[in-house]
């Protein structure tokens, strides 16, 4: 008995030196293994998981990426960003811009061959807004009749202002003119869902498998935390102009992660570029490398609920002067970002934003005139201001904190304490409004139009992180509200950004750009201030070096 | 020993439980909450998703029914991958974990073992001092320092193995991420063994054995391996939990989507039924290797067995 004991734990342990020898065996092995790949197979990185491609449970930019590829709103956008057909091929609006009328092509298919149709817009834009579905984006179709008694719980969803004239035919009733609606029917959160897979399937719709697209690509496989595998959806409309068969977004978090990925052959696209590899990256890849403008603005807010900065203009546009964006763009954030001097960033469609009324000036000119602001303010030698910056964990929001802290204190003589937090902590404590004095954030658009970032600062407004209340800023957006002719609202929305950027209500320091690094064998990538990259517009040149 | 082992199980229930109480206040007392963004939710869509998660109802009763969905072995759903159940997460990250886990400690125990006995029967040897110095700095170099480095050269330059996990299907995925791990424990094992070793060596039977005329191999399979590996096997329990530490780490680096990058993310996205569900499986996990470390301690060395 003993002896067959001792005899088997020998064995055991000849074993698991014999399998250790192996793996080192294994370990000495050279090669990239298993890299045959498909030529029309595109790799794409993605910087984190999707919430969810239920399209009415997602937000994230990563999750609107792959909804982008397996779903298809009324509308879409090219490769360099204008709007064009989607799954309507024809839409008008009345004279008082209150009614729409799409018709669905028709050609338009889910993936399991089954017509697309007006009725199925109905039911997802009914699901979008009812409370139950818990959707992030359930106020995006505000402007709808009855939608915000809908969202709100008042009313039933089958009082919301879309009807299915027939299959083919979607009328969509407005409160107010809403010039932006066609370009938030671009967005996945109007995409369509399936009735029936939701009736048949339930919460689990989503399952690849289950889950029908109406886009160019179908959902094959969904590892959390690894990759979303794609193929190419054979009854899209289009299909016979989408050259690429499979796309992997592949999830890497980390930005280096990627970058060597790409390094390695391993990626086509990136979803970023590490920030200290900017440079090197830019001498290594200088053709393949896309940095392009976009619709986000990086910025500095103030609590304007509390003391120092609760009625104080001057103060506030004393430290919003004394910011030199320019050193912040090139040397600091340095991958091409534009010093923003105004809320709304260039390239928004048909508009012109405001700028701060120094944005001619010098710096110099600024860093005087800031100095005489901020005693007019009652701040001085003899009563020296102290404030603080809550800033989120990152080695970037830290270099911009440092230099805006060294700005204020070599201009204004300000001293500024620096708190660093993690990011659920500062959302809470911006969202509060108790403890905040000046405050990291940033704002992305939604869609291309100035609304998306003025209607933020209307009093009220959740995402009105300073606590902005502005008898005349939210008038002219009322009234802009109202516009029929684009002309006139354009210039409500542009006389609001005035009045705006006169109030201090946040510091923009930067715009930022959409970086990515795109593979010479990649074919058919647009630069756009929206960022989108829809899978079906590229294609891959020939090559053996395929990932 | 199966009566041992039973008592040990329902010994570690209250153990289990005030890691569950401790875990569930410690997530929900961090600021900030699940749904939180730079994208404030207007207040009717936020009621809307705090219903449907149950999140608007008072903290003990949430307690109360996350324990009750607990005992029927359901988890949740997880609030920031809201098309799966954290049970469906932790079910496809732990077999990756695993693997990696398992090769990387089989990696130090072959390597670690081997190294630190030849050092130990070439004592105060070229070879001996070789193993030492290697193992000196493979304890001092942080993984997150020696893991990039791998990729650096191993994946990027020479472009041998690769430098990511998802889309590369064969086992060379494995291979930087599990010597990025090892590598540290290697190190361990390997001045462990060797001290040990020498212990045991220098001891009267092994000179008796000698004596009789046993050849060196012989002497260290059947007489001085076992004895030597005490010291060895009690440090199971420690280095598994710094494989499983050390994953998260390393799981980062890869991209691997493995149980240590869902708890980092967890954690950062406050999904609080995710982090709760992993923190409840590790400490169970970990309850029940110590058990199995105690019972195969018990199984080399019948001294203790018998107490």
């Amino acid at each position: 008995m003993k002896q067959a004991r001792k005899t088997s734990l020998s064995l055991v342990f000849l074993a698991a030196l014999l399998a250790a020898a192996l793996s080192v065996v294994y370990l000495s092995r050279g090669g990239p293994a298993d890299q045959a790949a498909a030529a029309s197979v595109l790799h794409r990185g993605l910087l984190t998981d999707p919430e969810s491609v239920d399209p009415h449970k997602a937000r994230s930019v990563q999750a609107g990426e792959v909804l982008r590829d397996i779903g298809e709103g009324l509308l879409s956008y090219s490769a360099t960003g204008e709007l064009v057909a989607g799954t309507a091929d024809e839409w008008s609006v009345t004279d008082d811009g209150l009614t729409h009328t799409f018709h669905i092509r028709e050609g338009a298919r889910w993936s399991n061959g089954d017509p697309v149709t007006a009725q199925h817009f109905v039911f997802s834009f009914r699901r979008l807004v009812d409370p139950v579905t818990a959707a992030f984006y359930s106020q995006l179709l505000g402007d709808i009749a009855n939608a915000q008694e809908i969202v709100s719980g008042e009313l039933g969803t089958e009082n919301l202002g879309v009807e299915a004239v027939n299959d083919r035919t979607l009328v969509i009733t407005l409160v107010r003119p809403t010039p932006y609606l066609l370009s938030l029917l671009t967005l996945p959160s109007t995409f369509p869902v399936h009735p029936g897979a939701i009736a048949e399937h339930g919460d689990a719709f989503t399952r690849a498998g289950n889950l029908l697209s109406n886009g160019a690509y179908k959902l094959d496989v969904w590892e959390p935390g690894s990759f979303l595998a794609l193929s190419r959806n054979e009854h899209y409309w289009n299909n016979a102009a989408t050259a690429i068969d499979e796309v992997r977004h592949h999830v890497v978090t980390q930005e280096m992660t990627e970058l060597n990925r790409y390094r390695a052959g391993e990626l086509h696209i990136t979803g970023s570029v590490p920030p200290d590899s900017f440079a090197q990256v830019r001498e290594e890849y200088p053709e393949e490398l896309h940095v392009a403008p976009y619709l986000g603005v990086y910025y500095y807010g103030f609590n304007l609920t509390k003391p120092p900065f609760k009625d104080n203009p001057q103060l506030r546009e004393a430290l919003s002067m004394a910011v030199d964006r320019e050193v912040l763009v090139t040397s600091i954030t340095g991958r091409g970002e534009a010093a923003a001097f105004s809320w709304v960033p260039p390239g928004v469609d048909n508009y012109e934003p405001r700028r701060f009324n120094y944005a001619d000036q010098s710096q110099s000119e600024r860093n005087a005139h800031a100095r005489r602001l901020l005693q007019e303010a009652g701040y001085g030698a003899d009563n020296p201001l102290q404030i603080e910056l809550r800033y989120n964990t990152s080695d970037t929001q830290q270099r911009i904190a440092l230099a805006v802290q060294s700005m204020w204190r070599e201009v204004l003589g300000v001293e500024t304490t620096l708190v660093n937090e993690e990011f659920q902590v500062l959302l809470s404590n911006m969202r509060e409004r108790e403890i905040t004095q000046v405050f990291r954030s940033s704002w992305v658009g939604d869609y291309n139009d100035a609304h998306t970032f003025l209607s933020i600062m209307e009093g009220g407004n959740a995402s009105n992180m300073p606590g902005y209340a502005d008898e005349e800023f939210d008038s002219l957006m009322r009234r802009a509200a109202e516009q029929v002719d684009p002309g006139r609202r354009r210039l409500f929305l542009e006389e609001a950004e005035r009045v705006l950027l006169a109030g201090h209500p946040v510091i923009p320091l930067y715009f930022y750009v959409g970086k990515h690094l795109v593979s010479s064998e990649v074919v058919g990538w647009g630069d756009n201030v929206l960022d989108y990259h829809y899978s079906q517009h590229l294609s891959l040149a020939l090559s053996d070096a395929t990932p | 020993m199966l009566r041992y082992a039973l008592l040990r199980l329902l010994g570690a229930i209250p153990t289990l439980l005030l890691v569950i109480v401790l875990a569930f206040l410690m997530v929900h007392a961090a600021p900030g909450g699940p749904f939180d963004d730079e994208r404030v939710l207007p207040p009717e869509t936020r009621a809307a998703l705090e219903a449907a998660y149950s999140l608007d109802e008072p903290l003990h009763q949430q307690f109360l029914a996350y324990l009750s969905r607990l005992a029927h072995g359901d988890l949740g759903p997880s609030y920031r991958y809201r098309d799966h159940t954290v049970g469906e997460l932790i079910g496809s990250a732990f077999p990756v974990s695993l693997k990696l886990g398992a090769m990387a400690m089989l990696l130090a125990v072959g390597i670690g073992v081997t190294a630190g006995s030849l050092a130990a029967l070439r004592r105060n040897t070229a070879l001996d001092r070789a193993v030492m110095a290697m193992a000196m700095t493979g304890i001092s170099i942080p993984v997150f320092v020696i893991a990039p480095l791998l990729v650096l050269f191993l994946a990027v330059k020479l472009q041998w193995l690769p430098a990511g996990w998802s889309g590369n299907e064969g086992p060379g995925r494995f291979v930087l991420p599990v010597i990025a791990l090892a590598l540290p424990q290697i190190a361990y094992i390997a001045r462990l063994t060797r001290a040990s070793m020498i212990d045991v060596l220098a001891s009267d039977f092994v000179r008796t054995a000698r004596a009789q005329g046993l050849s060196t191999l012989a002497i260290v399979r059947y007489h001085a391996l076992k004895p030597a590996m005490l010291p060895v096997l009690s440090y199971m329990g420690p280095a598994i939990a710094a494989i499983l530490t050390g994953s998260v780490v390393v799981e980062e680096i890869f991209g691997i989507p493995g149980l240590g990058q869902f708890f980092v993310r967890g954690a950062l996205n406050r999904d609080y039924t995710l982090v709760l569900g992993i923190v409840i499986f590790y400490a169970a996990l970990v309850v029940l290797l110590n058990l199995v470390v105690d019972l195969l301690y018990g199984l080399i060395d019948p001294r203790i067995r018998r107490r």
